[in-house]
């Protein structure tokens, strides 16, 4: 039989820290846990401050991509960072993006989200940054908990861990 | 002597050559990576199949739930060491390309 690297099942583990909550900042955090997934690797998001609107039922279907002060807008977009100022750009500029993103396939956040839960990605909600904002388990989307840094820590341990 | 003796693979598990798949030997990798093929599984397995036929790429996970009625989480619980990878091994095709 063709010699095969030993398979090494279920012994990876990836932590990411999603702390931001605009539209750009979201992505990189559905995709990296969903390849993780489709990838076999045991998962664990934990949503921290702005970023508990991506895990935001209420929410996470309105983020917004920032124009004032992201460096990037100006290579993708052409958008010379003072127009983002002026009053509909950030709809605007939001909305190129979320058209780009479903050209590629990718669903929308709140489509997205659901999407980990049914893969089995463990979402979590920082208990601190929910206490701070007056949210609670129910305002999260179901299958996701709320969970303390420390525990988050506890969960980590021996894993991998990406920050956004 | 297994079926898979006569299969060539790359270093990730994958066939090289997906022309020599057939059933039997679907099975056979099933049974290595822990699985026993249902019904579902070949459902899964026959789109994948196509799907290399008309476009010679592998589906990944969305492919496949978009254009099945297998959901995703069907989908992980039918080959729950990942079907980014899982569904191309065992279907006898390359590792899938595609980010979602």
């Amino acid at each position: 039989m063709t010699e095969l690297p030993a398979i090494k099942k279920g012994t990876r583990k990836l932590s990411i820290i999603a702390s931001k909550g605009s539209l750009d900042m979201a992505y990189p955090v559905l995709i990296l846990a969903n390849a993780a997934r489709m990838a076999g690797i045991e998962t664990h998001v934990f949503f921290t401050f702005w970023g508990l609107d991506i895990v935001n039922k209420k929410k996470m279907n309105k983020l917004n991509v920032a124009m004032v002060g992201n460096p990037s807008m100006h290579p993708m977009f052409h958008i010379p960072t003072w127009i983002g100022a002026i009053p509909g750009m950030v709809w605007l500029g939001t909305w190129m993006m979320r058209r780009e993103i479903a050209k590629l396939d990718f669903p929308p956040v709140g489509e997205f989200m659901e999407m980990l839960v049914d893969a089995g990605a463990h979402l979590y909600g920082c208990k601190m940054s929910m206490d701070m904002m007056k949210l609670t388990k129910a305002d999260l989307i179901d299958g996701a908990e709320v969970l303390g840094a420390m525990e988050f820590m506890e969960i980590s341990e021996g894993g991998q861990i990406i920050f956004v | 002597m297994s079926i898979l003796d006569t299969v060539k693979f790359d270093a990730e598990g994958f066939m090289t050559d997906p022309k020599a798949w057939t059933k039997e030997i679907a099975e056979a990798i099933a049974a290595r990576e822990g699985m026993t093929l249902t019904e579902r599984h070949w459902v899964v397995i026959n789109f994948a199949r196509n799907f290399f036929q008309k476009g010679g790429e592998s589906p990944t996970p969305r492919n496949i739930t978009k254009n099945t009625d297998v959901s995703t989480k069907e989908l992980y619980e039918l080959f729950p060491g990942g079907p980014g990878k899982l569904v191309a091994k065992v279907s006898g095709l390359g590792k899938p390309h595609g980010c979602i």
